[in-house]
């Protein structure tokens, strides 16, 4: 089993080949699309090139859930996501840091969500059994 | 009328791998500008003669029933180059293959044309270029109702390929 350490320098090396970024680029804390520059397309990738570099299955929607929301009143209200949307976010992304997001929880901050730690987080629990 | 940049394929394993050859004639319209004198296949086709290879694998592997569009080629490289004459090789292999789309790895061998293709596709040959392509299955990733049922990527030539390496293995 491979320690914190080996899945994050793994995640880091399947992310610089993905998106085409430097290594020195790569930083715990860098989001996906603003720091290292992802698009929509780039997720898919980067789910099947983690598939194989660790021999596990994500399934559709787990590690990058699509339209959580869904326009749906009880979870966004003038932009900003409620109480009851982050208790959902917290059940579907058990393995993001919602700390900063939660002091201003804009629906476009949703994307910063998505970072290099949170798919460390992600794998690790997955080769842990926890997921 | 479409560019297809494969004659016709060689092997073909549903699901798994395909290679398709490519004469390559001085006759090719673009060789009149690429270059008079030397007659060279841009490298931009050799991919796209990878990528319609790959395109037809992962196709057929949910039986054209998905838009298979090429979406990412995440690497490439080429260190020689294809001449007109030469006999072009195109292997490719699914790596992945999801619900949501697919990516494959595929290599170009070229041969001169009196060469027979298995003296030349096979390892020791060094390919001329390799690339990693990703496809998407459009509906998958994008909502149906902005394409509609009609399957436009798999609407004739490309399905007719295969129908054509059936008719060559029957006769």
């Amino acid at each position: 089993m491979p320690n914190r350490d080996e899945i994050y320098a793994k995640v880091s090396s399947t992310l610089q080949e993905a998106l085409n970024v430097d290594e020195e680029e790569v930083k715990p804390e860098s989001t996906l699309q603003g720091d290292l520059g992802a698009e929509s397309i780039d997720f898919l990738d980067i789910v099947f090139r983690l598939e194989r570099e660790f021999g596990i299955k994500i399934p559709r929607g787990e590690l990058f859930p699509e339209s959580i929301f869904q326009g749906d009143p009880d979870f966004v209200q003038n932009g900003k996501v409620t109480d009851k949307g982050i208790a959902e976010l917290k059940t579907r992304m058990p393995f993001a840091d919602l700390s900063k997001f939660e002091q201003n929880p804009e629906v476009a901050g949703i994307s910063d969500l998505f970072t290099v730690e949170m798919i460390t987080n992600y794998i690790q629990g997955k080769l842990d059994g926890k997921n | 009328m479409r560019w297809l940049w494969i004659d016709r394929f060689l092997e073909f394993e549903s699901g798994k791998s395909a290679r398709a050859i490519k004469n390559l004639s001085l006759a090719e319209d673009l060789f009149a500008d690429h270059f008079p004198g030397y007659p060279v296949m841009p490298a931009a086709l050799l991919l796209e003669g990878l990528a319609q290879t790959g395109g037809i694998l992962v196709g057929e592997a949910n039986q054209f029933r998905e838009k298979v569009v090429l979406a990412k080629i995440t690497s490439a490289k080429f260190g020689r180059e294809a001449l007109a004459g030469s006999v072009l090789i195109f292997d490719t292999e699914i790596l992945t293959l999801r619900p949501e789309g697919a990516s494959i790895v595929g290599k170009v061998y070229a041969g001169p044309a009196a060469a027979s293709p298995a003296t030349f596709a096979g390892p020791p040959h060094t390919p001329l270029g390799e690339a990693e392509i990703f496809f998407a299955h459009l509906d998958q990733a994008r909502s149906q109702q902005l394409f509609g049922e009609h399957n436009f990527v798999f609407s004739g030539e490309l399905k007719k390929l295969l129908g054509l390496n059936k008719i060559l293995a029957s006769s």
